[in-house]
């Protein structure tokens, strides 16, 4: 008897063998797989390995607000791209005033922050020589967040709120910001039209990085605003008393409650400190690609895909799934095989990928 | 017409009068004055062209209404929430276009297919105007089930909010790949001049009238064969894997392979609807199949009209249609500047917000879901009602139209 359950057949041994590589694909392998491609990446194609740590740290920074409201309110937020977007064209309209009209653009504002004095010149930088926008653009984040805050808080009361207090599905709430995303895209269309617009025309200055890595010199700057900009919210989510609350819904919403943590007051700075993100987030991706509605919907696969990849509600893993996803859309891209049309696809490949072969992202609970 | 009116749901229905109840004839009679009038109207009273007009504007109701059903499937009845309607109306409009097209003739132009001279292989009946479209149909709706069955293996095992990004992703793809590859369905310039079915038929001024009869001989076939498969213990299997997969699974059934089965029929009625779209249109390009055009419309239809109730689509389709064709026409008048210039981006931004309205104020749609025990009860319902017509005279509420 004893021999019969040791010696096992075939098929099971087989089963065992693909249940343990299974295993290793989806703990350590992907571990290995990522330094290892990441390794070869930054000494092969340096130059797209530099550009993908730009654009993902601008996707870091709105997955980080992604996965912040996914934690906090357990819902995918669908119109993410798009409040992105709508906010990179607040503070275009708070530099420089502009609508579209009949034939030409027409100025709105009698007065815009472009018309402060200075607001124009090219800011001195660290790294090499000069930005391409003045501090103008800096203060334009201000209004931006403000009203994408504002806009954020009237949905938590119009909509979001009451269908929570309704006990809507997870499902329901994704069709509503589906909806609001629409709503944010044509009101972009609305204003602005559907052609690209910069925040400055013309060509941008470039700098030479050690290894012969030349950028442009703004993307220096994006991608230390990104990294100090999530390192501020790294900061506030656990250093801070209201930080901890949110992470406390995050984990567990009901014990969170029975705790005393007034839910209300934290929803509301959610939105805050999210709109904030998307924001500041909006602006360096409309810095670093261009102004246009239809990138708020592009944006999105990416957004997610960082978020999954990171697993659901972890900052870090915004951070790190930000990172992984940028850098393989640009590498991928280099590989000659992929034409550089289907940059935006990768994302959703490897989407695709981290879903069937760990659900939980890299950094998720494994009870997700 | 006995569909959603059971025994125990009269049971249910209050008899006294609301003036709520008249919200959904309200909305439809509104539709459809404005949609009547304005043509009218615009066309200085000639009833000719505005009755082209109509058979026009009733084609791509038909072909929506189509859409929305195939979304009802999934969403309505199974719960699976699938964001890339899209995908499905671009692999049915290419695929149909392809088939029926002859093949490329010019370098220029390039796609793969084209064997619409091939397929009038039975003689004496004409059938290069009908055979070519019947392949050009069935190949859609195959191809659609296809690829619906290939996807449900990986992205129906996702929890249902990743299922909706993974099915943006899916047509996000699908769109990529129908533009990078140029020799496929010729590239971002589209295919033009797809073949007309049954065009030898009439006039080509009165052709319209041909296409909307099409499309409205397919759409109550498919409603006909939807609402039976819903009515079946099959379609009661869904709508338990709606409201509860854990409990469905207790009960013996497969869940995944409900579901599955349930994508791929929804898919092949939308692939359907992408052929008859293709046709009625005789261009299809990927500017075509936007996001926007392709999935949220048909969502804010069957969100509009009610999902879970295949009436509600229909109904759904109609309205938001008729909303899309009644804000443009409104460019014709004289508007104040800053709308005249924005006018279909406003259209665009309130098609967002009926969504997200209907949502808030009337989940249930302008037709709500009707709770359905079973074929039999309906039958025995029926039967009792011969048998006592008293009773029948007293529960008859007005039928919504």
């Amino acid at each position: 008897m004893a021999r019969f359950t040791q010696s096992l057949r075939a098929d099971e041994r087989a089963a065992r063998l693909l249940r343990s590589a299974g295993e290793f694909a989806s703990g350590p392998g992907i571990w290995i797989a990522i330094i290892g491609l990441g390794a070869w990446a930054a000494i092969d194609r340096t130059d797209a390995f530099v550009v993908g740590i730009v654009s993902g740290s601008v996707l870091a920074l709105g997955a980080l607000g992604l996965t912040l409201f996914f934690g906090v309110f357990r819902f995918a937020h669908f119109a993410h791209g798009d409040s992105m977007m709508l906010s990179a064209y607040i503070a275009f309209f708070a530099l420089t005033g502009v609508v579209f009209g009949e034939r030409s653009d027409t100025e709105l504002l009698p007065w815009s922050l472009n018309d402060l004095p200075g607001a124009t010149d090219p800011l001195p930088w660290l790294v090499g020589g000069e930005l391409s926008f003045g501090y103008g653009l800096l203060l334009a984040m201000i209004p931006a967040a403000g009203f994408i805050i504002a806009v954020f808080l009237v949905l938590e009361k119009l909509v979001y709120g009451p269908l929570r207090r309704r006990g809507s599905s997870v499902v329901i709430f994704a069709i509503a910001s589906l909806g609001i995303a629409i709503a944010m895209r044509s009101v972009m269309l609305m204003f602005w039209g559907p052609s690209p617009r910069f925040y400055v025309p013309g060509i941008r200055p470039t700098t030479d990085l050690p290894f012969d890595v030349r950028v442009v010199t703004d993307q220096t700057f994006i991608f230390l605003a990104a990294v100090s900009l999530a390192a501020l919210v790294y900061l506030m989510l656990y250093r801070t008393k209201l930080g901890k609350a949110m992470r406390a819904i995050s984990d567990n919403a009901d014990l969170a409650r029975v705790s005393g943590i007034d839910a209300g007051r934290i929803t509301s700075w959610t939105w805050i400190v999210g709109g904030g993100l998307v924001a500041s987030a909006g602006v360096l991706l409309a810095l670093q690609a261009q102004l246009q509605p239809r990138l708020g919907f592009v944006i999105l696969l990416p957004l997610f895909a960082a978020t999954i990849l990171g697993g659901i509600g972890k900052p870090h893993g915004a951070l790190v799934g930000g990172m992984i996803v940028g850098i393989t859309q640009e590498v991928a891209v280099t590989l000659g095989f992929i034409s550089p049309g289907y940059k935006f696809s990768v994302a959703f490949v490897l989407l695709i990928i981290i879903l069937l072969l760990r659900p939980r992202g890299l950094f998720g609970d494994s009870d997700q | 017409m006995t569909a959603g009116r059971s025994f125990l749901n009269r049971m249910n229905r209050p008899d006294d009068f609301r003036w709520a109840n008249l919200f959904t004839p309200g909305i439809f009679l509104a539709v459809t004055f404005l949609i009547v009038m304005i043509p009218l109207e615009r066309s200085g009273w000639n009833v000719t062209s505005t009755v082209n007009f109509l058979a026009f504007f009733g084609t791509f109701v038909a072909i929506f209404a189509i859409f929305s059903l195939g979304l009802n499937v999934h969403w309505g009845y199974t719960g699976i929430l699938n964001f890339g309607v899209m995908a499905f109306f671009l692999v049915g409009a290419n695929t149909a276009a392809i088939i029926t097209k002859s093949p490329p003739n010019s370098d220029v132009v390039r796609y793969v297919g084209g064997f619409g001279d091939k397929l009038d292989f039975i003689p004496y009946v004409a059938s290069d105007q009908w055979l070519p479209f019947v392949f050009g149909l069935m190949g859609a709706a195959l191809l659609c089930g296809v690829l619906a069955f290939l996807l449900s293996i990986p992205a129906l095992r996702l929890r249902e909010d990743y299922l909706a990004i993974a099915t943006i992703g899916i047509a996000e793809l699908l769109r990529r790949i129908t533009i990078e590859e140029r020799g496929l369905v010729n590239g971002t310039g589209g295919l033009t001049g797809i073949p007309r079915p049954l065009a030898d038929l009439v006039d080509p001024s009165d052709y319209t009238f041909v296409i909307l009869g099409i499309s409205v001989v397919i759409l109550v076939f498919l409603y006909l064969a939807i609402e039976r498969g819903i009515r079946s213990p099959w379609g009661r299997v869904l709508r338990a894997v709606r409201e509860d997969e854990l409990t469905t699974a207790a009960s013996g059934k497969h869940v995944f392979s409900f579901k599955s089965q349930s994508f791929v029929f929804g898919a092949m009625v939308m692939g359907v609807g992408g052929a008859l779209y293709g046709f009625a249109n005789s261009t299809v390009s990927p500017s075509t199949f936007t996001h926007f055009f392709g999935t949220f419309i048909i969502w804010a239809m069957l969100i509009v009209g009610g999902s879970g109730n295949n009436k509600g689509a229909i109904l759904g389709a109609y309205v938001v249609w008729g909303f899309w064709t009644i804000t443009s026409l409104l460019k014709g008048y004289p508007l104040p500047e800053f709308l005249d210039l924005r006018i279909f981006f406003v259209r665009d931004f309130l098609i967002g917000v009926l969504i997200v309205t209907a949502l808030l104020l009337r989940p249930q749609g302008l037709l709500p879901e009707v709770k359905r025990v079973s074929l039999w009860v309906d039958r025995k319902a029926r039967q009792l009602q011969k048998d006592s017509p008293q009773s029948a005279k007293t529960t008859s509420p007005p039928d919504p139209p």
